[in-house]
């Protein structure tokens, strides 16, 4: 019997393997959800949050898997970039409300850029200043980024203050459509696909081009990658930004799903994100994506069917993945 | 005797607290194979390492042609020309087999002569060239590191006991291949392998407690018993 990373032969391998445990999921809800349009509700609910949720965690998954670097202080992203998203949409009240779809469209574009911006220039100070003197240190990581997370805590209560912020919606995005008797969220759509393009844009680099080929293989062994002769640090930094400027697009995002959002947001995603990351398998952007879906829709499942144990729906789950595959379950290190 | 390629001064590594070399000294002669014998943890691999900048050096020089080599960095040393294949063979199993050749070659293009060739000296490339590496066996990973290292042209290539662990008919195919590959390029072969490493080497250096021990024509030490008792605690015949 195959063991290891990679081990297949499997009987689910054969029928398609861990590429259909979300739609495995979705069966096993309709009977316990009882009402479709219910149950259709949720799985979109859940399909969006999971999009949502594989922004903010693919970007640490590539950074943890490639420089194995532990960045607590990768929730800080994601709460700036809910809170600039929220205030460029206020700024922009004028358009969010207007009637023109033109105006709504550049008002989102512009929130979604502006969390974009600030992910990009505060990854790439986040990772020369705090990441860089502690990488090899797991102690230290975990020491300096859970500092550096504190203080950006902090400077969000200066900017933001402590109380929760409403986040205006573009009319564009609000209301839902009707499917027979199922009430779709258009916003949930939206997130949907957004995610969906980001998955794709991110799958096509990693397999298409020669960084993504590098990316890849300095998640294995990255002094091999520099005994080929490509400097492993330089790709690193490009890959920190990248996963910022997802993080807090995701964070903009579920600013936008939320409606309201406070100075805890990410620290309360972040358990999410690290859990989508460990059940996905580490370096893994199929696997983010995979356990992203899982994360969401056993979330609002769960929050549905058994809503006392709401809170402990994806720490089971990924108990129960990790008992299966110690690994994840798309890990991208080969055995 | 020909230009040397490769020069170790007075080369000292510690890796962490322990101080493994303790000044070794080197000159590897251009072309053919230049042999590393030592006991486990006489400091053959630190060496390659230190050669390669994965240690630091904290004392003496690594010299490859006039450069001074000893501070670069891991990538530089290796657009300088020289190849490495480590103990574990550094395979990327998640990438197939053409992405582990394409990641070593220049500009991520083949050229054609070349990777017929290796395709002739390790028909296995060919057979599995779309194949995710995890799935090869031990052997075929094997052939694969030394596919990738000599698929640009490489003034320099050090290998880390290439026939750890490989079944007798891989190793006879290897020694076919590494004769082949050292009509072009300088090998500096780290093994423990002693018939394996006696049939391919000119030169070789002995290491023990992370000094070189002996240094000479691999015939001196294959003929002289005793030579290999005392440097190796082996003698060729345990070996036959």
């Amino acid at each position: 019997m195959p063991s290891g990373p990679n081990a297949s032969g499997s009987l689910i391998d054969r029928f398609g393997g861990v590429y259909l445990l979300p739609l495995a999921m979705m069966i096993v809800a309709l009977p316990l959800v009882g009402s479709f349009s219910s149950w259709a509700t949720l799985t979109v609910a859940g399909l969006a949050m999971g999009m949502m949720i594989f922004m903010m965690a693919s970007g640490l998954s590539l950074v943890f898997g490639l420089m194995d670097v532990l960045n607590f202080g990768h929730s800080a992203f994601i709460t700036f970039g809910a809170f600039i998203a929220a205030s460029v949409l206020a700024a922009l009240a004028a358009w969010v409300q207007a009637d023109s779809l033109v105006l709504n469209f550049l008002a989102l574009s512009a929130a979604i850029g502006a969390a974009a911006l600030f992910g990009l220039v505060a990854g790439w100070f986040f990772e020369r200043v705090i990441v860089k003197p502690v990488y090899r240190d797991h102690l230290r990581q975990i020491l300096v980024t859970m500092g550096a997370l504190i203080i950006a805590e902090q400077l969000i209560l200066v900017i933001w203050g402590g109380a929760p912020l409403s986040v205006p919606r573009p009319a564009l995005l609000s209301g839902s459509i009707i499917l027979g008797d199922v009430a779709v969220e258009v916003y949930r759509i939206f997130a949907f696909f957004l995610g969906l393009i980001v998955f794709v844009a991110l799958y096509l680099m990693l397999n298409r081009t020669r960084v993504g080929l590098l990316i890849r293989a300095g998640v294995e062994n990255r002094e091999m990658v520099e005994a080929l002769g490509f400097r492993i640090d330089r790709i690193f930094i490009a890959v920190f930004m990248a996963g910022s400027t997802l993080a807090a697009m995701g964070g903009a995002m579920w600013a936008g799903y939320q409606g309201l959002i406070s100075p805890t947001l990410g620290g309360e995603l972040l358990v999410l994100v690290f859990i989508v990351v460990i059940i996905g398998g580490l370096g893994s952007i199929e696997g983010s994506l995979l356990g992203a879906l899982m994360v969401g829709l056993m979330g609002n499942y769960v929050a549905f069917i058994f809503p006392k144990l709401a809170l402990a729906s994806n720490m089971l789950l990924m108990l129960i993945i990790l008992l299966w595959r110690p690994w994840g379950l798309k890990p991208a290190v080969g055995g | 005797m020909s230009e040397h390629i490769l020069r170790l001064d007075d080369v000292h590594t510690d890796i962490g607290q322990y101080h493994v070399l303790h000044g070794i000294s080197l000159n590897v002669p251009e072309g053919g194979v230049y042999v590393l014998l030592g006991r486990n943890g006489a400091g053959k691999t630190t060496t390659l390492r230190t050669i390669m900048g994965l240690w630091r050096a904290h004392r003496g020089a690594v010299v490859f042609r006039h450069h001074d080599i000893t501070r670069l960095h891991t990538s530089d040393i290796a657009r300088l020309g020289i190849a490495y294949v480590p103990e574990n063979m550094g395979i990327f199993g998640g990438l197939t087999v053409e992405e582990n050749m394409r990641l070593a070659s220049a500009g991520g293009r083949f050229d054609d002569n070349r990777l017929q060739r290796i395709f002739t000296l390790f028909p296995a490339m060919e057979k599995f060239w779309t194949k995710p590496a995890w799935s090869l066996s031990g052997g075929q990973k094997q052939m694969l590191a030394i596919s990738r290292a000599i698929i640009e042209p490489r003034e320099l290539i050090l290998i880390d006991e290439p026939t750890k662990g490989l079944a007798p008919a891989i190793i006879r195919a290897m020694i076919d291949a590494f004769r082949e590959i050292a009509a072009e390029t300088t090998i500096l072969l780290v093994e423990q392998n002693f018939l394996f490493a006696s049939s391919l080497g000119a030169h070789v250096s002995v290491i023990d407690d992370g000094r070189i021990a002996h240094s000479g024509a691999m015939a001196e030490l294959t003929q002289d018993k005793d030579l290999q008792t005392r440097l190796l605690s082996l003698s060729l015949d345990a070996h036959q």
